[in-house]
């Protein structure tokens, strides 16, 4: 009585062939993956991947240029600048991933309501979002540490404020798509409230673009938590920053001891430059016009 | 007559993460001038492909074309070189595309687009090309032409775009156009518009027509000749009274029984709860084709040979040609 | 008992149009001008036209997917149209509908089991294994194995992928199926399918359809009775045998003209309309049809004709009929 069974025959490729196929096409994000995971292990095993520790000092070795025991040499108070570069991934990586969390969080739900509901709360939330992205990140990060204080705490906060606009923006127009898609109407058609619908139908969709974004905000995070240390306004003693490396360091040592200023500075640059390329490889990668 | 387009053994993969796929595999067929020939097939079929090896607009990677030979009056396309494939393509051999929106330039006007068109080909002066443009579009019943080809694609309503496209195909009185699906996102009525159209232009042109659908429908009243497309390679080639008198290949056959008839009017009285025929299953994936008969997992007269063995197109009646053991 | 199952009457949609900063409404769209039909219990209407007539804002009005401007929909014997939405909840498992396109309407997120047993979750019917064993069961009954339950929506084909959405439809045991071109988007071996299914399942379960679809060989084929729509408005309603085998109006002639028969011997008079599709926004006044009417008079420019009874259940908005 009932009509015929299609077979259905999936032809997914094995894993490693996805794997080597992603490899080659995306060669640059690959290296970007290579940089961001070197980065996030360094964090993670500092204690067991770091020669010494990162906090003691040592007048004899102050100053001490590279050398095997301090490979990457030593400040000023003779701590290892390797190991506080490794330790200082720590620092940049929490910083990182609670602000974009937490801004990224609070920026989803935004975005999500306002795209969903419209109306008068959407207009408001568009407007102060647009009033927000007009001034530069660094100027509001600032101006929010300024006024509560440097600490680690505050620092993510700072970060992730400003990210909230960007993030409940990009949501928004993904919302404003999904929201005619017929998946949501039929959830309508069935009696399902519309809370539930934003909750369970749209917003699992959202993700992938969320995703990427907030890989390519790491790097900007990064950047602003070093510049808000450099500025003496990010994190403070005892926790090693590499933004805080270079602001105790650059004007003073930059001709006597330059492997205090370019170290720091190059873990920096090649983090960002890492999550820049990552990011814009899974960007491309999930583009659904560049599958096969 | 001597056939204006004659194409051979083309055959055209793409090299993708999930293997190789073979979209066309062998495809030959030829046509004479002022014919229409429709290469009829569902998605998956590989007319589509087929379609654009002949202008050779398949992407290259990941596409290949690994054999065959394209010949527009004795000239094989294959063989040229990427600026004399460019000087055929609009003087010789043309295209227009199922969607218009996305084949035409939104930025230039539809006059523009032509006249860059003629220049390109005729090597004359703007305003000579720009006359021929608006003639263009009277030619192809655009009311108002001189106003229209002032106007910008999204201005233009969707049959009118078409039509706007086949005067771009048509400026330069090539030999053969390729129409892939050009109608399929038209409404009803315009449709026949076209349809008509592009059979009053081809008998005051002359023009070859390889017309690309899946609606037999538009087959039945445009074509000269049907090929039959199936996981992409030919299975059946007639001339149109033959291959919907009598289909010979299951796969024909079972399209033809599935359509719903407008039964009324052929004067027929169709019972109300009579079930289509269906064809059970669906296409293979190409890359992942069976070894023997592409079709025969969904065939009902399949037996043991088709299985292993793939069958060749052979003449099964005058005129008629079929890839099938059973046929 | 011969009492409809579902009555509309004068059923308007107009979608304002806004511009400037605050959105000022400048005028209206009548999406849908003014439309009147029944179905019964078991039956399926077929609903025609072109793109801009309405047939799909119809079909969404009727489910109060999105709310008209005016007019009844009576759902067995009941008005709908301008109760509170908790009242109207429960109704909703009376009505469902199946879209045009099978990839959209899957949430690409949601394993195909449990998007089918979420109208059961959302009503609070049976628990978790009985809900799975009733989606197992819908599952058989539109052709798929209950093992595919696990799946993803993009594992499926597109055909597959319209019987999973049958299958959501069906969840909640339904009278009545709203199907807007439910088969537009397939091969037509696999429209066949799909055609059978819901036949099969019509005269099943008593199912009545509102079948949207611009491909006249299917709504002749499935459809009891029919109605063509332009701009908006009815145009002619009638069943199936005599609508096509006798039209009234001159869009419907045209548009039965205007389809390709896969039949090379035949020789039909072709009745070519002229001019394009017009859009909803601007309509002609008098008789929406008469720019492109080979009959149109003077009367057609200026008065809008009526939906008439001109034979027994045919009705037509011509003045010349």
């Amino acid at each position: 009585m009932s009509t015929t069974v299609s077979q259905d025959r999936p032809t997914k490729p094995s894993f490693f062939n996805e794997v080597f196929y992603l490899a080659r096409r995306y060669p640059l994000g690959v290296a970007g993956a290579i940089i961001m995971t070197t980065f996030v292990l360094c964090a993670l095993f500092a204690n067991f991947v770091a020669p010494l520790d990162p906090f003691s000092t040592n007048a004899r070795a102050s100053l001490a240029r590279p050398s095997e025991t301090h490979l990457l040499g030593a400040d000023m108070m003779g701590r290892d600048v390797l190991s506080r570069i490794i330790h200082g991934a720590r620092i940049s990586l929490a910083v990182a991933v609670g602000a974009t969390i937490m801004g990224s969080g609070l920026g989803a739900a935004l975005g999500l309501a306002s795209g969903y509901l419209g109306g008068w709360f959407d207009l408001i939330i568009q407007r102060v979002s647009e009033v927000m992205q007009s001034l530069p990140l660094l100027v509001m990060a600032l101006v929010i540490t300024a006024s509560l204080g440097p600490s680690l705490r505050n620092t993510i906060i700072a970060i992730a404020i400003p990210l909230v606009p960007t993030v409940a923006r990009v949501i928004r127009s993904n919302v404003l798509s999904l929201r005619e898609m017929p998946f949501v109407e039929a959830a309508k058609a069935t009696g399902m409230s519309e809370f539930r619908i934003a909750v369970v139908h749209v917003l699992p969709n959202t993700l992938a673009p969320l995703i990427v974004l907030a890989t390519a905000q790491l790097g900007s995070t990064i950047l602003t938590e070093a510049s808000l240390s450099f500025l003496g306004l990010g994190v403070p003693e005892p926790y090693p920053s590499w933004g805080r490396m270079l602001s105790e360091s650059a004007a003073e040592y930059v001709r006597t001891a330059p492997w205090l200023v370019i170290f720091p500075g190059l873990a920096i640059s090649l983090v960002v430059f890492g999550s820049n390329l990552m990011g814009d490889a899974l960007r491309d990668a999930l583009d659904p016009r560049q599958r096969d | 007559m001597a056939p204006v387009l004659e194409v051979s053994g083309l055959s055209t993969v793409f090299h993708t993460r999930r293997g190789l796929v073979r979209a066309v595999q062998d495809v030959s067929f030829t046509v004479n001038a002022g014919e229409t020939l429709a290469i009829v097939g569902e998605s998956g079929c590989g007319k589509t492909i087929t379609a654009l090896s002949l202008l050779r607009l398949v992407p290259m990677p990941p596409g290949e074309i690994t054999s065959g030979s394209v010949k527009v009056d004795g000239t094989d396309l294959l063989k040229l070189s990427d600026s004399e494939m460019r000087e055929m393509r609009g003087s010789k051999i043309a295209m227009i595309f199922q969607e218009p929106m996305t084949a035409l330039n939104p930025l230039l006007t539809v006059g523009k687009q032509i006249q860059e068109m003629v220049v390109l080909h005729d090597k004359c002066s703007q305003e000579v090309a720009r006359k021929r443009a608006v003639e263009m579009l009277h030619h192809v019943r655009i009311p108002e032409p001189e106003r229209r080809s002032r106007e910008y694609p999204h201005q233009l309503s969707g049959g009118m775009r078409q039509r706007a496209m086949i005067a771009m195909a048509l400026a330069c009185r090539p030999k053969v156009l390729v129409a892939d699906e050009p109608t399929t996102a038209l409404d009803v009525t315009i449709q026949a518009q076209i349809l008509d159209l592009i059979g009053d232009l081809q008998r005051e042109f002359g023009t070859a027509v390889v017309l690309i659908t899946h609606d037999l429908g538009v087959v039945a009243e445009t074509a000269k000749r049907v090929c039959v497309m199936y996981a992409g390679r030919k299975v059946e080639e007639a001339p149109v009274e033959e291959i919907f008198g009598r289909p010979l290949h299951p796969y024909m056959q079972g399209l033809m029984n599935s359509i719903p008839r407008v039964g009324s009017a052929r004067g027929l009285d169709v019972a109300p709860d009579e079930r289509l025929q269906e064809i059970s299953g669906i296409v293979p994936p190409l890359n992942d084709l069976p070894p023997g008969c592409a079709f025969e997992p969904r065939c009902t007269r399949a037996d043991a040979r088709c299985k292993t063995q793939r069958p060749e197109l052979a003449m099964k009646a005058p005129d008629h040609i079929a890839a099938c053991w059973q046929a | 008992m011969n009492k409809p199952l579902i009555e509309v009457t004068d059923l308007k949609k107009h979608f304002p149009i806004r511009k400037g900063l605050f959105g000022n409404t400048v005028g209206h769209v009548h999406a849908v001008d003014g439309v009147t039909f029944s179905i019964n219990a078991g039956e399926t209407l077929g609903l025609v036209g072109e793109s801009g007539c309405g047939k799909s804002t119809v079909g969404r009005v009727v489910l109060r997917l999105i709310e008209p401007t005016s007019g009844s929909v009576k759902v067995e014997g009941r008005e709908i149209v301008g109760i509170p939405r908790s009242e109207l909840r429960p109704l909703r498992r009376q009505m469902q509908i199946v879209f045009q396109d099978p990839f959209s309407s899957l949430n690409p997120r949601i394993r195909v089991g449990d998007i089918v047993g979420e109208p059961l979750m959302v009503h609070g019917i049976g628990d978790k294994q009985e809900r799975a064993e009733r989606v197992a069961q819908l599952f058989n009954r539109v052709g798929l194995r209950p093992s595919q339950m696990n799946n993803y929506p993009h594992q499926f084909s597109g055909g597959q992928r319209q019987r999973i959405s049958i299958a959501r439809a069906l969840a909640l045991d339904p009278h009545f199926i709203i199907a807007d071109e439910p088969v537009s988007a397939l091969d037509v071996s696999i429209q066949a399918q799909v055609i059978n299914l819901m036949m099969d399942l019509q005269r099943d379960m008593k199912l009545s359809y509102l079948f949207i679809s611009h491909n006249l060989s299917v709504v002749e084929h499935i459809s009891h009775r029919v109605a063509v729509m332009y701009l908006g408005r009815i145009v002619e309603y009638a069943d199936k045998k005599t609508l096509f085998a006798s039209p009234q109006h001159p869009y419907t002639e045209a548009l039965l003209s205007a389809v390709p028969l896969p039949d090379p011997t035949l020789r039909r008079t072709k009745k070519r309309v002229e001019g394009d599709v017009p859009s909803p926004i601007k309509p002609p006044p008098g008789c929406h049809f008469h720019p492109r009417c080979p009959y149109a008079e003077a009367r057609c420019k200026v008065e809008p004709p009526v939906l008439r009874e001109i034979g027994p259940g045919h009705q037509v908005a011509c003045h010349l009929r």
